[in-house]
């Protein structure tokens, strides 16, 4: 008999309000499950303002304080300090936010949580751009995609500009521990979610959270290509650990990027060579990950 | 009870340790500054046991106290001006989360042009969020206040923020004697926060949540209720504060030479001070003025302006900021509380003291002087009248 590395116990209820097929729902179930009940979210306007349902439900079985979209990382720096001052302990501080959320308008708090150390898990769920509004680009919305502010029409051919890398970002600060999470993999996920919680001190983790309506597929297609996401190379599972990269997912050779593009609607303008340039950049950033995995295993040597 | 040389600033930080604060946000801007410098300094010192957290914008400072406060802390935080202006979202759900939330602002000119001294403008753009406010005439006061404001904030009453504020320089960096209660009286008064509707680790439960409009009014109204729940436990509040230190301000509104009187100017913050010595002066030469402070502004205290405009027929109103397309804040709000009273006088506005300017006896003597001749109720730019005076004699 296989064995169980998922815990069972369920912190989030059905009733919820996600849409058919959606990972944020996924990510949001599994990552509880790794935290156990003694956890307080802090969750800003996002698609989870919508789902855990509104007053007098909830889908959530642990504490949830709603925080404005840009300030999530302030959040989580206020409950641990009232945690700490009121001598609560064993509390999972989570925050639990959007890409736009994070990586464009919320960057400053996360910044400011990260530099200031503050012990507790920031979670991006990353759908890849303003979905709860209605599909608008974010500046984790990868290059080509379609998006309501970024049509695919006369000269305009879906987003300019590449994905923002939110984890080199985050890296930057140094935090004890890093790690991309894909709800498609959801021992990976559990397995990385609950190192985070053994952990004290800044801790980040970033979820690619496919999206049936934003990305435009149909919504029983979303674990499928959330593994195509990873086994691609365009998403690759790894974890930073004090400066120290792994990579938790390597399945020999990666799949072309074009089976996971042509899947969803919002890459269906690309042209076989914009698709070959995407496919080169996978490559680039995937040998790029080998290298840092190997010279960060390496030790460092201090001159005398 | 030990009686210090202090700051304005340096009252509010010490009433803040008397208070037993746990958890204090700190974003530096002048001229709040030395507050949350002292304030650090008591926490390195181990004088106040608090979580002092170094936020990287005021707007992560008040998020931080939001968030502390649901999980039940003491909470506080200081800033001005553009600190407070970018603070605004925070400042409503602080009220919206019934955060007992105390936060010292002190009053700085809004810019452009930049401009750092006393001006209310900061504060009155936030008298529709949800707090309390109360406006400090004296070093003195606004120790007292701080420590009057979380016991209302945190009554299960009202359960809403307040702000304390005070005039930039000319309180907070000028020093006078200031009498300081032990931590036993402080703590008699003031226990340890009994905290309602908070997160408890464990157990289920939300604060924030989406709400549609079969909700939300009810929300709203529920607040509001709070709000209008301040005046009389500020009155009981003030009491006990008085029966434990001996020291009063005389409630949302105190009044100084009002009876008889023929025309009352009605201020707010330091500029009462000198507005009193004028009283004094033209009361001397036989002329019937009185002088009412807004010490309460939110909620605006409406039953003592009525109560006070029963015997007046002309009142001015000194604002230290102005409404642009309006007139002074202070003033509309006073028009708007009489005008439904028995008795309906005159309310003239007066613009003084703006972007740090004095605020001399020789404009309060010019306001007075225009209430008495009665005529136009129309906003004068008192400050640039004086200066033209001053200027061709």
């Amino acid at each position: 008999m296989a064995k169980l590395t998922i815990p069972a116990p369920e912190l989030m209820f059905s009733g919820h309000a996600a849409c058919p097929g959606c990972a944020p729902a996924l990510a949001m179930r599994l990552v509880l499950k790794a935290l156990g009940p003694r956890t307080i979210l802090s969750i800003p306007a996002c698609c989870w303002t919508v789902i855990a349902t509104p007053y007098p439900t909830t889908a959530l079985g642990v504490g949830v304080l709603d925080n404005p979209i840009e300030a999530t990382g302030a959040s989580i720096s206020g409950l641990r300090a009232a945690a700490d001052a009121l001598g609560l302990q064993d509390v999972n501080v989570v925050g639990f936010a959007g890409d736009g959320g994070t990586a464009d308008i919320g960057l400053q708090s996360l910044s400011g949580m990260l530099e200031r150390r503050t012990n507790a898990i920031y979670v991006m769920y990353d759908n890849e751009g303003y979905m709860n509004t209605g599909v608008q680009r974010s500046g984790a919305t990868p290059q080509g995609a379609w998006t309501t502010t970024t049509p695919v029409e006369g000269t305009s051919r879906g987003k300019p500009e590449p994905k923002k890398d939110i984890l080199g970002i985050v890296l930057a600060h140094d935090p004890v521990y890093a790690a991309t999470l894909n709800p498609s993999f959801p021992e990976d996920l559990v397995k990385k979610v609950e190192r985070a919680r053994d952990l004290t001190g800044p801790r980040f983790l970033h979820i690619l959270t496919p999206c049936p309506p934003g990305w435009r597929y149909s919504s029983e297609a979303t674990i499928e290509l959330g593994r195509l996401a990873t086994d691609s190379g365009l998403f690759p599972l790894y974890e930073v650990e004090r400066g120290r990269y792994r990579i938790t997912r390597k399945t020999g050779t990666l799949k072309p990027v074009a089976e996971y593009l042509r899947a969803q609607g919002r890459f269906h303008h690309l042209t076989d060579d914009e698709i070959a340039r995407i496919q080169a950049d996978v490559r680039r950033r995937w040998e790029l990950l080998l290298r840092r995995e190997r010279e960060s295993s390496e030790p460092v040597p201090i001159p005398a | 009870m030990t009686r210090q040389v202090l700051s304005g600033n340096y009252a509010q930080s010490h009433a803040v340790r008397l208070a037993r604060a746990q958890v204090i946000s700190a974003y530096p801007i002048t001229p709040q500054t030395t507050i949350v410098e002292k304030l650090a300094e008591f926490v390195a010192a181990g004088d106040l046991p608090a979580q002092y957290v170094k936020v990287e914008s005021e707007h992560s400072a008040l998020q931080v106290c939001v968030s502390a406060a649901a999980l039940g802390a003491r909470t506080y935080t200081a800033t001005s001006s553009q600190g407070l202006l970018l603070m605004h979202e925070l400042l409503h759900w602080a009220s919206g989360m019934r955060a007992p939330i105390v936060m010292g602002v002190v009053n700085r000119a809004v810019a452009p042009p930049w401009n750092i001294g006393a001006d209310h403008t900061d504060t009155m753009a936030q008298r529709d969020t949800g707090w309390i406010q109360f406006y400090a005439e004296s070093n003195q006061e606004v120790l007292d206040t701080v420590l009057e404001a979380y016991r209302l904030a945190e009554d299960p009453l009202v359960r809403l923020p307040a702000m304390v504020t005070e005039d930039a320089f000319y309180l907070s960096h000028t020093v006078e004697p200031v009498d300081v209660p032990d931590p036993a009286t402080v703590d008699a008064f003031l226990p340890p926060r009994d905290a309602r509707a908070v997160l408890v680790p464990g157990t289920v439960g939300r604060l924030g949540s989406f709400t549609g409009p079969d909700h939300y009014v009810e929300f709203r109204r529920e607040t509001a209720r709070a709000m209008e729940r301040v005046p009389e436990v500020f009155r009981r509040v003030e009491e006990e504060y008085a029966r434990a230190t001996g020291r009063r301000h005389g409630g949302a509104v105190p009044t100084y030479r009002t009876e008889g009187a023929d025309a009352v100017l009605v201020t707010m913050g330091t500029a009462t001070t000198t507005a009193r010595g004028v009283v004094d002066e033209l009361r001397a030469a036989g002329q019937k003025v009185g002088l009412a402070k807004l010490r309460l502004f939110r909620p605006f205290p409406s039953a003592e302006l009525t109560a006070l405009a029963a015997g007046v027929d002309r009142i001015g109103v000194m604002d230290r900021s102005y409404t642009f397309g309006g007139q002074g804040p202070a003033a509309t709000e006073v028009a708007a509380a009489l005008y439904g009273g028995p008795h309906r006088p005159t309310v003239a506005g007066f613009l003084a003291g703006v972007g740090g300017r004095d605020v001399t006896p020789g404009e309060v003597r010019r306001m007075y002087a225009a209430l008495l001749a009665g005529g136009s109720t129309e906003p004068r730019w008192i400050d640039l009248e004086e200066q033209e005076a001053l200027a061709h004699g």
